[in-house]
């Protein structure tokens, strides 16, 4: 696919709005069908490989209106099925189709609390876009209704407006619950669990909130002020914050329920350990993990040289090993920054690219090059340390593995050299022992995730977890999906908490 | 944030400053550290060992030579001033029991993390050796902190301004001699005097631990950017650390990898003096 410039996808809609303005009620399904995808108006790859503004710039409200009466409101609803929260997706859409945004945005936030974050970031295209009846008919999954667009239209049409609606909560309980981590499986814990009247306070160990929203997804994807704002939500609902606070460090977990009085903690400390290839060369000057890569540009703002005292590298060719979101990222990252040159190195072929699909078009137009079924053997470097070449080697797809996908086998002797000064490693991260270290009794799994019960509850009482720390680096969806149902324990937990004082209350 | 409670400029280069921190001084064990931020949107991150805290008075002691644009930035605080982000106590603490003889080698600014170790160990029941060694007289802090835990106390200075004129490397070398040979060495300083007390005590056989100050960003274990190669296997000081067995550092890549950006922070220091020039030009 190429690049089309957002003045001629507006004109196009314009046309087609035209036509079927006022008529949803008399749009029959293969109307419908024939209505073309509204495509997702960007920054041209030119421009933006050089800034740090959001790449896609969003639907206007009539190629909103057009996507959305592209939907056939099927009676089988399978897009929800595809939904990790079940968002009502057909209601918050007809909403749209018929222009009452207010009403689509409340739909969608019945569900799901972040929808200008989901909209963005989720790997939509194989949840609810590819159960979606539309692209099945057309034998497309990219043609398939947008609803990842739609939600995101109408989650920034609510904000832009200034109409974010501060949720109500209720009397205060006396409560108190700490949670560790502001990602988005925390945040979604506090705002449920403070609607209950309980007392919140979130603990981060950094000094900017957000978690991997705010460090690792960069600003050209997922810009601060929307979290920023997410955030002012929950601060208007009197949640408090706590950051630069290392739990385990800073102070014990059990301290902070046994001296400090906290009712019930929540876990959602994240996927915050970078895993390395364990090759020769890796500890050379030049290689970085995706997370210090990421950090440094993103929180730190390594990417204004001129204001931040935080370093990034000077790069010209760049290699980043990987095939995920966070291999995008550093990738598109250094391009940014000024790289010459980009590779993707990654062992298997663009189909097991576990990257969002539209973020691996977007690094293709920007002129990333990929590299498939190649893997790094050792790090060359100079006698000053610092990286100067890639022994690289060829791979062919074999037999599927566990998981299904084919396994990637090298070919024996066809090892070749790349000169290059970077490489960033992107190949995964696992779970930080810091938490569970000074909590033995915590029961973690051989990968060092919290193991937890249907309720999100932990091996110790009162200690609930959700997110990357239980599931492993998985998405932000899935962590507001856990972080819903911790709060719901915890609600419970508590709500059972006030019953039993109250009985001895009357007792006494 | 965490104010500035009290501030002694200890050498030409090398500052104390106490802070008021009142968890940290709470839970913090000797061979911790913390890291700092000037500047909660554009400052670096830069690891502090703690030299010293008062649980009571809610405070932790940093000792600090100015190396570059954060340090530098920061002894030109102030007491009252506010550092806008402070976290720790991070790293591991130093394993400390009762070894027996033990040596303390501090070079230069690693006197002062050296302090709260030596402390420790002393009060564990060790036979504290003291060896602190500096360029020049000047240079030598915390003689008298140091002189009141050691069994037995030694200074040199590389141009003999003071104490004897040799390395601490050569002392050092005499008391693993000795009979009894020391049961344990803990040498911190900069990495090439690490190095060079790791590669001294090495035919003895005598355990020796070193404390390095590497490149972090989050302190956490989060990044991998303080990465070391310690006897073959991949190290995060952060969290592993800081204290390793010096005789499995491999200090060659560690130091490589602190030159990492010496480029441009050399390229921003300028940029930085400029800076404060123009200032200094407009105040007058
Ligand atoms: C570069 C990158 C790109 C990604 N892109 C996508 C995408 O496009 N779509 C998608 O759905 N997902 C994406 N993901 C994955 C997604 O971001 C994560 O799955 C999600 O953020 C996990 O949320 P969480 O709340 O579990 O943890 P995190 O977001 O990791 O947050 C954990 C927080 O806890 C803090 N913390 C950790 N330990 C402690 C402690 N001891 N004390 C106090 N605080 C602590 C951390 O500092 C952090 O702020 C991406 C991830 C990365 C790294
Ligand atoms: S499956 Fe597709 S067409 Fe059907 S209701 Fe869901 S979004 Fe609309
Ligand atoms: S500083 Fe980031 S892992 Fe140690």
């Amino acid at each position: 696919m190429t690049y089309v410039p957002p003045e001629v996808i507006e004109e196009k809609v314009l046309e087609i709005y035209e036509d079927i303005k006022g008529r949803y009620a008399e749009l029959k399904n293969k109307d419908k069908l024939k209505i073309p995808t509204v495509e997702m108006p960007a920054q041209d790859p030119h421009v933006r490989a050089h800034n740090l503004e959001e790449v896609a710039i969003g639907y206007t409200l009539e190629e909103a209106i057009v996507e959305a009466n592209r939907c056939l409101q099927c009676p089988t609803q399978p897009c929800i099925d595809g939904c990790p929260v079940r968002i009502d997706i057909p209601a918050f859409i007809e909403k749209i189709a018929l222009n009452e945004i207010q009403q689509s945005v409340d739909i969608i936030k019945e569900a799901s609390l972040l929808p200008a974050i989901c909209g963005r970031v989720c790997p939509q295209e194989s949840q609810c876009q590819a159960t979606c009846i539309v692209g099945k008919a057309k034998k497309d999954v990219d043609k398939a209704v947008a609803i990842g667009r739609l939600e995101r239209f109408a989650a920034d049409w609510e904000r832009e407006r200034g109409a974010i609606k501060v949720p109500e909560v209720k009397p205060e309980t006396g409560k108190k619950v700490a949670i560790v981590g502001s990602g988005p499986a925390g945040l979604v814990v506090a705002a449920d669990v403070r609607r209950e009247g309980h007392d919140v306070t979130i603990f981060e160990a950094f000094h900017k909130l957000g978690g991997v929203m705010r460090y690792g997804i960069p600003e050209f994807r997922l810009p601060n002020d929307i979290v920023d704002i997410e955030i002012s939500t929950l601060k208007k609902m009197g949640i408090k914050f706590q950051m630069n606070y290392v739990v385990g460090r800073t102070r014990k977990l059990t301290d902070l329920m046994a001296k400090d009085g906290f009712d019930a903690v929540f876990l959602g400390t994240g996927a915050g350990l970078p895993i390395f290839m364990g090759i020769e060369g890796e500890n050379l000057v030049g290689v970085f993990s995706a997370n210090e890569y990421l950090t440094r540009a993103n929180l730190m703002r390594a990417f204004d040289r001129e204001h931040a005292d935080t370093p990034i590298y000077k790069s010209k060719v760049v290699a980043v090993l990987g095939g995920g979101n966070v291999a995008m990222d550093s990738a598109r990252m250094a391009l940014r920054l000024g790289a010459e040159k980009v590779y993707v190195i990654y062992r298997r072929t663009e189909v097991e690219m576990p990257a969002r699909k539209e973020e691996v078009l977007h690094a293709k137009e920007e002129g990333i090059e990929f590299h498939f079924l190649q893997n790094a053997k050792r790090i060359l470097g100079d006698e000053k340390g610092r990286v100067v070449g890639m022994e690289c080697l060829r791979y062919e797809l074999g037999e599927p593995d566990a998981s299904g996908r084919r396994r990637p086998v090298v070919i024996e002797g066809s090892e070749f050299t790349i000169d290059l000064d970077t490489v960033i490693v992107a190949i995964g991260n696992g779970s930080n022992p810091l938490i569970s270290q000074t909590v033995p009794e915590l029961k973690v799994n051989k990968w060092g995730n919290i193991v937890v019960n249907e309720k999100q509850k932990s091996s110790v009482d009162k200690i609930y977890a959700g997110g990357d720390i239980v599931l492993g680096a998985a998405t932000v969806i899935l962590a507001m999906g856990e972080g819903r149902k911790a709060a719901a324990s915890i609600n419970e937990l508590l709500a059972e908490n006030v019953e039993t004082e109250k009985e001895a209350e009357i007792n006494s | 944030m965490s104010k500035i409670l009290y501030k002694e400029q200890l050498s030409e280069n090398v500052y104390l400053m106490r802070l008021e921190a009142p968890l940290i001084a709470e839970e913090r064990k000797a061979g911790q550290f913390i890291i700092l931020q000037i500047d909660e949107d554009f400052g670096e991150r830069i690891p502090l060992t703690i030299a010293d805290a008062n649980a009571e008075e809610g405070s932790i002691t940093i000792i600090f030579q100015v190396v570059g644009l954060t340090t530098e930035e920061l002894s030109l605080m102030n007491v009252g001033d506010a550092i806008p982000v402070l976290v720790g106590p991070l790293g591991t603490p130093t394993h400390i029991k009762n070894y027996g003889n033990v040596v303390c080698v501090g070079g230069g600014i690693g006197v002062a993390p050296l302090h709260p170790i030596a402390e420790a160990l002393k009060a564990a029941g060790n036979n504290v050796t003291i060896i602190i060694g500096a360029r020049n007289k000047e240079l030598i802090i915390l003689e008298d902190e140091m002189k009141k835990i050691a069994d037995e106390f030694i200074i040199c200075t590389d141009d003999g301004s003071y104490g004897r004129k040799a390395l601490v490397t050569e002392p050092l070398k005499e008391l693993c001699e000795r009979d009894p040979k020391p049961d344990m060495v803990i040498a911190i300083g900069p990495p090439i005097m690490m190095k060079f007390c790791s590669e001294t005590t090495r035919p003895y056989k005598v355990f020796t631990q070193v404390s390095l100050n590497t490149i972090m960003v989050d302190g956490t274990g989060m990044c991998g950017g303080c990465r070391v190669n310690v006897g073959g296997e991949v190290k995060f000081v952060c969290v592993d650390g800081p204290e390793f067995d010096g005789h499995l550092v491999d200090f060659d890549n560690m130091m490589q990898r602190l030159n990492a950006f010496k480029d441009i922070e050399e390229e921003k220091h300028h940029c930085h003096i400029d800076k404060l020039v123009e200032l200094k030009e407009k105040e007058l």
